[in-house]
This record gives structure tokens, sequence and C-alpha cells, in this order.
């Protein structure tokens, strides 16, 4: 894993603050107390304004997210075919609500507003993978083939 | 500045256009890679083609707006073109057996050119007309496809013709309102100074990924028209916000940059013009719906939190850092290099006296072809829902097209001779806005849909003002308590007179546009909200909580209901007919689904 200091080495001003931000949590997976703190003191802006920013967007993870991060996709073409039954579904399958994650830190689950795949709708992502026209019988086979 | 003539020339020198021409001419097979290509399986299918060592040339090309038949592969094999839809994996083989063997694989094939298939038989292919033709990261073909003409062209004007030439082609901004894109430019263009030009590709609407399309697909066109606007303006900064939901759309993006920068179309000297100097960067969105509002995005770009501001000043004015900054949408700038290349008067003859041009619509929803759609604005929303999108699903009938998004409204079956334009969309109580229309079939209830916006925008709601914050959450709960049958008349009342408060005294066009799908489905569908106060029913049985599930006469006592019910809400001896506890019952539909002998009813 990539040193947080070396990552943040080439972002200097306010103006870097998400693209630093979102470099940060890729690399670790989520942006830790300790790497705000980092991003503060590199970029010479306030905690309490990267605070601010790191909770205004939906995408900046606080705690760590799964191995597998489901993204299920609640636009209206994804919520016309009923995308909400297969949020109930993955909820009941893994026993954890949207917004948790699994005992074992295998999957996590958040709902998400359009991920611009509504011709493939009901869509999810599942970290960077997309896939479209779900069913239950589908989604079941997608998260068994995960290891 | 002072343009020389040789502009073209200088394109030939750094570009090889016979390599792009050769490319696109001879033998080749394309597999669509874009992200609904991707999603349907598309990468096995390329690899597949690949392993199988054909001996003919294979590339990925991006999306051409066909999403329903994906994976698409074209085959162009001894003067033959074929376009083949539904080509998954495990239908690679036939397709592969029918290459070697030089012959059409009439299984899979759509037709032998775009205009055969009838998804495209009323479309005019304007800005579209690379997308899932060339290669997207190869600039050899986007040049050899009349690329790089319009700024050619814009290079041999001074920078009030090349906007006098937007003005004669009547171009009005395709990201929501239809402001003149001539008017925004001359604003900006006067003032002096450091300038910044912005490309929004903060396609947060749910229902609409043209802009994703275009990206994925043709990014050059993109860079080549922000490139003619940074010099019609006088901007050296260019920035592209999009969305960091589209990794594809970035990576595509990122690469096709530094790819002209390379050949110095971007940069320094462009052209080889002497003080010709633009760049293009690109800043991602970190998932807030409200960013793609104009002075929210200053905020996010300047990486603050995505609140929108009070206007005046406008964005020509000060916008990021103090400077002026001139906003255009994807499909905007897309059209410009068209434009510049065929002329502003050309551009004219498409088109309604209002609104010239081509409209990029994507649909979505219950409809049998679902994907991005480029008609003649003035074409009927009939045509493209029923000749264009196949219809609604199965056997099913229409109800509505949700257009424009959070803030846009519904479109009626006796509403769709309407033709398409800015005027005629907004005079139905919705709105073009990016082109996004989500097709309703019977089986949704328009009281459930205006709650999901609800829903949305109370969620994306940056929670500045009090009218939006407030006033969403106030309209989500009185939907929901009608949802669930626990609504009065009252209640409809009080959701009007919420509605037209959020929309007066919101501070930015999200709250303003939020109570929308609020008004409108109460203005046209009336019958439906009153079924749901006075019946306690929801006529389309899509209100979970107003279903309830019954078992009939005719029912044997098998017993299968039982297995199948979640809840244990169903007992009876077996051979007997059985009962369903509504207190118990949770309306999942899992014994009406297990029922063999359609013992229960659903009401």
């Amino acid at each position: 894993m990539a040193d947080i200091k070396d990552i943040l080495a080439k972002y200097s001003g306010k103006d870097d603050l998400i693209p630093a931000m979102q470099e940060l949590q890729k690399e670790l997976g989520f942006l830790s107390e300790e790497s705000l703190e980092q991003i503060s003191k590199r970029l010479k802006v306030p905690l309490a304004h990267i605070s601010g920013v790191a909770t205004f967007y939906s995408m900046f993870k606080l705690t760590p997210p799964g191995k597998f991060h489901i993204s299920i996709c609640r636009g209206t073409a994804c919520h016309v075919h009923d995308s909400e039954q297969l949020q109930k579904f993955i909820e009941k399958k893994l026993n954890i609500k949207a917004g948790e994650m699994t005992k074992d830190g295998k999957f996590s689950l958040e709902c998400v507003n359009c991920i611009g795949a509504c011709a493939k709708a009901p869509a999810m992502m599942i970290n960077e993978t997309v896939y479209g026209n779900l069913d239950e019988k589908k989604i079941e086979k997608i998260l068994n083939s995960l290891k | 500045m002072n343009f020389a003539n040789e502009t073209m020339m200088y394109l030939t020198q750094i570009t090889d256009m016979k390599k792009g021409n050769d490319e696109l001419a001879g033998d080749r097979i394309t597999v669509g890679l874009a992200t609904c290509g991707i999603s349907a399986g598309a990468d096995k299918t390329f690899e597949k083609l690949k392993q199988a060592d054909l001996g003919i040339f294979l590339e990925p090309v991006g999306c051409a707006g066909m999403c329903y038949a994906e994976p698409v592969v074209t085959v162009k094999q001894k003067g033959v073109f074929s376009i083949y839809g539904q080509v998954t994996e495990d239908k690679a083989d036939m397709l592969i057996q029918a290459i070697r063997n030089k012959s059409v694989c009439n299984e899979l094939l759509l037709g032998h050119s775009l205009s055969e298939i009838d998804y495209y038989k009323k479309q005019k292919r304007l800005l579209m007309e690379n997308c899932g033709k060339i290669n997207p990261l190869s600039l050899n073909q986007y040049v050899a496809s009349g690329g790089y003409k319009g700024l050619s062209n814009a290079a041999r004007k001074t920078p009030e013709q090349v906007i006098e030439e937007v003005k004669i082609a009547g171009l009005r901004g395709r990201g929501g309102a239809g402001f003149p894109t001539a008017t925004k430019w001359s604003l900006i263009a006067e003032k002096q100074g450091k300038k910044y030009l912005v490309c929004n590709g903060d396609e947060g609407d749910p229902g609409a990924f043209m802009n994703r399309t275009v990206m994925e697909s043709d990014p050059f066109r993109l860079i080549e028209g922000m490139t003619i606007a940074a010099y019609a303006i006088g901007s050296k900064d260019g920035i592209i916000y999009t969305r960091a939901e589209y990794p594809l759309a970035v990576k595509t993006l990122q690469t096709t940059i530094d790819l002209a920068k390379k050949q110095t179309l971007l940069g320094k000297n462009i052209l080889g013009v002497k003080g010709f100097d633009f760049n293009i960067r690109i800043k991602m969105g970190a998932g807030a719906f409200v960013c793609g509002e104009e002075t929210a995005l200053i905020n996010s770009i300047m990486g603050n939190r995505g609140n929108p501001r009070f206007r005046p000043p406008y964005p020509a004015e000060k916008g990021i850092d103090g400077h002026p900054t001139n906003i255009n949408n994807v499909s905007t700038l897309s059209f410009i290099p068209i434009i510049l290349s065929m002329g502003g008067l050309e551009f004219t003859k498409i088109g309604t006296e209002k609104t010239k041009g081509t409209a990029v619509i994507c649909l979505a929803g219950k409809i049998k072809r679902p994907g991005v759609v480029e008609v003649p604005m003035g074409t009927k929303l009939r045509e493209i829902v029923f000749d264009i999108g196949g219809g609604p699903v199965g056997n099913t009938k229409f109800k509505a097209i949700q257009a424009g998004g959070p803030s846009g409204g519904c479109i009626t079956e006796k509403e769709l001779d309407t033709p398409l334009d800015f005027e005629n969309i907004t005079a139905l109580g919705a709105i073009m806005g990016s082109g996004g229309m989500v097709v309703v079939n019977d089986h949704a209830c328009m009281v459930d849909v205006a709650r999901y916006f609800m829903t949305f925008t109370k969620g994306e709601s940056c929670g500045k003002c009090t009218p939006c914050r407030e006033g969403t959450t106030r309209l989500f709960e009185v939907l929901d308590k009608i949802t669930k049958g626990l609504g009065t008349r009252d209640d409809l009342d009080k959701a009007r007179m919420l509605a037209l408060y959020v929309k007066e005294n919101s501070l930015c066009g999200l709250g303003q546009g939020a109570p929308n799908p609020v008004l409108s489905t109460l203005n046209k569908f009336m019958d439906e909200y009153l079924a749901h106060v006075d019946n306690k029913e929801c006529p389309s049985h899509a209100c979970k909580n107003l279903l309830k599930y019954i078992i009939l006469e005719n029912c044997v006592g098998c017993g299968n209901c039982t297995k199948h019910c979640p809840t244990g809400a169903i007992t009876g001896k077996p051979k007997e007919r059985h009962v369903i506890d509504q207190s118990k019952c949770v309306r999942c539909g899992a014994c009406y689904d297990a029922c063999a002998f359609d013992a229960i009813e659903r009401k």
C-alpha cells in the first residue's frame, strides 16, 4: 500500500482537496481520521472544512467498505423496474441493511442515485463493474461467484 | 491572434488520416465496449473474438445507442457489413463460425446498415455519428471521419466570427433550459484577463446517460468542441467536470486528452498557430446531484461543499476563484465542431423554428428498446416511444413519459403527438432537461413515482435554503402517507400548496424544480391520487401497503403458498381453503406467484 505522504505529494492547495481525497480513498478504501489530518497539513486547509466536504459528498467513506462494495442503483429507470425489491433481496441475503457491511468484511451495500446504466435497468455496481438487467437469480449468481 | 490558412495542412502532418481511413474502410470487426456493452458482457465477447484469431482487424468501439441489443458486434468482411446484436459470450462461437465460413450469421443479424434497423429509421445521427463506429481512442479515425475540420475552419475566423456562426446556427444549450449558446459566449468574450471554460458533464439526472455515452464513445469531438469554444471566448483553461460514477468515461477522456496534447491539439500553439494555447483537465464530482447547478459546480471545483449561491453575480462575471467562467453541457459543446464544419446555416435546416438541430434522448424504463436516440427537433413523442423505442414492454399499456428527471414532469398518452422542442415540452408541464425520458407503463403508480422523486430530492437537497431542505422532506412525508393509504383529501391540497411554495422560494434550480413531479402528477393523474385517499386503493397495484392478497374459494389446499410465505401469514388444513392473516402479511406476492390454481386474488 502506498504511503499517504507519497500520494499527497503532488497536491498543494485547496483546489486539490477533492482530488486528493478521491485518490486517498481509492488507495486506502476509505478516509481515516489520520488521513484527513494529513490532508489538512499538506494542503493547509482546516480540518473542519475537510470534514464538511467529506460529509457533503456521498462518495466519501469515513469507515472501511467491504472487499466487494455493492452500489445498488435507485435511479428512476431502476425504480420502475422495482429495484427496491432487489435492494431488500440483497439485504436479506447478506443479512445487512444498506449502509452496512457483513461481519466478515466481504460485502458492503449502499443505495446510489443513478449509475447511468438506465438502459440496463435494474442495475448495480460492484466496485467498478456494472451489472445490468438484474433479477434475484442473477444477483444470487453474481454474489456467489465473488470470492 | 492571426491564424494561418494552413491549419488543415498542419492537421494532415500531425495525424495519419490515411491510416484512419484504411482502418474504417477495410475489413474490420468491432465490439461496443462502452459501459452498457460491458454490463451485458461485451468484454467477454471481445476476448473470445480475440482468442479466435480470425485474421481480421478487431477493435473496440463505443456505443451506437442500441443499448437494448448489447453486446453489439459489427463485422465487415469482403465488403459485406453486418451488425449483430445480443452477441453474448455463449453466442460468440456461432458468430465466429460464420466469420470463418465467410458467411452471415442470420440468427444474430440486426441488419446490414443502421438505417435497415427499425430503431434507427426515424433517427438523424449528427452528434452520435461516430459513436459505435470509430475507436474512441483513435485520433486517426476521428480525423478520417471529419474530425478537427471544425477547429480548422474556426482557426481561420476571428473569435467574433466563430460566435456569429454559432448564433446563425441558433444553437441552444442542451443542459436544461435551452439558453442560446452564442449569447452566453458573447457575455464572457467581452471580459478581460483569465477566464475558465467548464464542460458540465455532471449528468446526475436519473434516467439520463447521453453524456456518458458521448464521453465514452466520441471523446475527441468534445475536446474539439471545447477547443473551439475556448478560442471563441478567449480562455486558456478548460475543465471537464464529470461524475466519479463514470470511471470508464473518465479514463477514456484522460487518455484522449493526453493524446491530443502529444499531437499539439491541446497545449501551446494549437495547430501550429502561435499564441493559441488551451489545456483541459478533468475534475471528478463525488456524488452530489446539486453539483449540476452551475454555482454549486464552481464551488465543488474550488474544493468546497457543493452549495449553490445567489445569482447575480453570474459565473460569466464571477466564477472559479472570482474569474469569469463559461459553463456548457457535454452535448452543447459536442455540437460545436459539427456547426463549424457544416456551417451554421446548414445546421438550421434541421429542427423546428425555435429549436434547431437534433435532440439526443435517453430512452429508459418499461420500454422494449431502451437506449440513446438522436432525432431531429420536432419529431413527435409518439414516434420516439413507439416507432423507435418499440412501445412499452410485453403486452403492457403505455401510461406516461417521465421527462427531464427530478425537475421534470410527466407526459400522458393524449399528449404524445406533440413535436419535441424546448417550448412544447415546457408547455406540457415537463422539461427537456438533459433529455432523459423514462417510459412508465400501466404497472407503475404515478403517486409512487412522485414519492420516489421526493425521496431523491430530499436526499440530494444541499440543505442551504429552508424551502428546499424542509419542503422536500415534508412533501415526501405527505406522499408517503398517501401511498400507505393514510392520506386524506386535505393532504392533496397540502401537497399542492407545499409544492408551489417550494417551487417559488427555493434558492436554486434543484429546489425550484423538485416539486414538478408532484404538481405534474397532481394535474394529470388526479384519479390515481383520489383512489389512494378515498378508496385506499392503488389502481396499478404498485403501492405495497395498499395491496391485499386474498385466497379464493377455488383453493384446493395444496399448501404451496404456506411454504413460500416468508412470514408464516398463511394457515389452513390440507385439502381445505387456506386463509391469509392480513396483520402478518408483508405483501411480497410470493404466494400469488406460487399458486398454480389462480386461487389468490390481488387487489
